[in-house]
């Protein structure tokens, strides 16, 4: 598949959201509202599940999966209080000693009046701030599209996974293709350009593991299941504090020089 | 890394000032004269200088490139930089990224769009980045991140402040994902660095936007910005292009943000170096100044 075949596979409206994920992998998921501050933002699936018999923090990045669930969730476009309610659900699973496992799927951070009045800048820097240090163990596995800051707000995490058909980039292929060619038709061209597929990222060390989709979603979720109940049995086995300092380490040598 | 020595003092102006003394940028206009975009005055480019870039007629604040901040910021001849020479490659093969590249090399004197080093203010020790507008519109690449997580890690060694000045257009898009990481990078540098009890002050000047406000620009101990300047995660077009309508006045301006509580102060440009030398000494521990 080109990229741009897989930027159109991450985007399909056929494609499992984030909601069907949680479903499939966990149990006992129970979800919790709010950011205490403004507003609950449905873009945001929040709260508290077994992942066998382990509590866990899960938070998803929810696109909607029929007309009226999609203008609901805003398309999975999160505004600040959305980047909130995660934050708050993160700090809450410090304190409980819970791992955290984040499920994105964006297009990025919603652009509007009152994203930008309510700081959607500050908040999506306030979680890279706070995950960086943050005393749980963290997976963010990238399910569909990875919109820049929108996605990147989830993703600082110990262990970044993605769906093989997933994208993850710095800008929008339409945006690329405008500032590059003065014209947002040349998508594909611009899908090429970016290395925005789980192969590239990969590569670059911007993610540790691709999850083959081939298998079908069930079999899939298994594999994912299985393959979190692994990492965070590992966690256990170190401490925290090398835990998060390894996590600035992962961060701290992309683009290192020496 | 640091090379040892660096921090010694200027032996002479010309070695403190070394960048200062090259040829001037090509964002220096030659022309005797400039109509202030505002009101539209003509100003003489020698007064405006003076002025610290800013219109005696009606304070529009000029862009003004890394350079010049950093000779009206730091105490004379005490700034000593860090990874000067530190240049960005076409890491992921990006169309006319090497000649984009050139070009603002050419244009900014500089080779990326951030400056930073060590320095005095007041008499006062901090560690200070200064972003360049005239290179690729202050974007972030691995060159900028880099540069930045190097100076908070030598600050946080140091136990010093960080004081920074932002002009961003965001993550630069010709470097990929590994731009967007710089995010993460960064701000988990600006975490370690808050974490041990040290002063971060930024100064938000026109424009601030995309993965730069998104996060070390917004990650302040005190937030401050210039007047009038543009400061969003979205840029205005693009906002006016999801919501189909026209932005109010003043959206996302200095004033708006004060208003809206994500700015601690509006600083004008003439007074800035005294605010920052104050806030410093609000912060220094056991009256250390150098
Ligand atoms: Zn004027």
């Amino acid at each position: 598949m080109s990229a741009f075949d897989k930027v159109k596979a991450a985007r399909s409206s056929k494609r499992p959201t984030a909601k069907s994920y949680i479903e499939a992998i966990f149990s006992d998921f129970t979800e919790m509202h709010g950011d205490r501050r403004f507003a609950d933002d449905k873009a945001v699936v929040a709260g508290i599940a077994l992942l066998e018999d382990m509590p866990v923090t899960v938070i998803g990045l929810e696109k909607g999966s029929n007309t009226n669930e999609r203008v609901m969730r805003n398309f999975g476009a999160a505004h600040p209080e959305g980047y909130r309610k995660a934050l708050r659900q993160m700090k809450l699973a410090e304190k409980f000693n819970r791992p955290i496992v984040c499920i994105i799927d964006t297009s990025g951070a919603y652009c509007g009046i009152g994203a930008e009045e309510r700081g959607q800048g500050q908040a999506i820097a306030e979680n890279l701030y706070t995950m960086m240090t943050l005393k749980v163990p963290i997976i963010s596995i990238l399910i569909g599209e990875g919109g820049s800051g929108g996605a990147l707000a989830l993703a600082v995490a110990d262990e970044v996974w993605m769906l093989e058909n997933a994208v993850y980039s710095v800008i929008s292929p339409e945006g690329c293709a405008s500032i590059l060619w003065k014209d947002s038709s040349k998508t594909k061209e611009a899908s090429e350009c970016l290395k925005l597929t789980a192969e590239h990222l990969l590569e670059f060390g911007v993610i540790e593991a691709i999850i083959p989709e081939s298998k079908g979603f069930q079999a899939m979720c298994s594999n994912i299941k299985s393959e979190l109940i692994n990492t965070f049995n590992k966690n256990k086995s170190e401490s925290i504090d090398t835990l998060v300092s390894k996590r600035y380490k992962k961060f701290r040598k992309i683009g290192e020089r020496t | 890394m640091i090379r040892k020595g660096i921090f010694k003092k200027p032996k002479n102006e010309l070695e403190g000032n070394r960048r200062l003394k090259q040829n001037p940028a090509v964002n220096i206009p030659d022309e005797m004269c400039v109509a202030c975009p505002n009101c539209k005055k003509t100003l003489f480019t020698s007064e405006l200088a003076e002025h610290y870039n800013v219109c005696n007629c009606c304070e529009y604040h000029f862009r003004m490139n890394a350079r010049q901040r950093i000779d009206k910021i730091a105490d004379k001849d005490t700034f000593m930089e860090n990874d000067a020479d530190m240049i960005s490659h076409n890491i992921i093969d990006f169309p006319n990224y090497d000649k984009k590249l050139n070009s603002s090399r050419l244009e900014s004197a500089e080779n990326d769009a951030v400056v930073c080093g060590f320095c005095t203010i007041g008499g006062y020790s901090t560690a200070l980045f200064v972003m360049e507008p005239y290179f690729m519109m202050g974007s972030m690449g691995t060159v900028v991140g880099e540069k930045l997580t190097r100076l908070f890690e030598e600050a946080t060694r140091r136990n010093l402040p960080v004081v920074g000045f932002t002009v961003s257009g965001g993550a630069r898009m010709q470097e990929g994902i590994l731009s967007l990481m710089q995010m993460a990078k960064v701000s988990g540098a600006v975490k370690n660095h808050s974490d041990r009890g040290n002063l971060y002050l930024t100064v938000l000047t026109d424009p601030t936007t995309g993965g730069v406000t998104a996060s070390f620009a917004m990650l302040g101990d005190i937030i401050i910005a210039e007047p009038q300047a543009l400061i969003g995660f979205a840029g205005p077009r693009v906002i006016e292009q999801t919501i189909r309508q026209k932005l109010p006045m003043g959206f996302q301006r200095a004033e708006f943000l004060l208003e809206k509580g994500f700015l601690d102060e509006i600083v004008h440009r003439k007074v800035q170096k005294a605010y920052i030398a104050k806030l410093l000494r609000l912060h220094s521990k056991g009256g250390e100044v150098s």
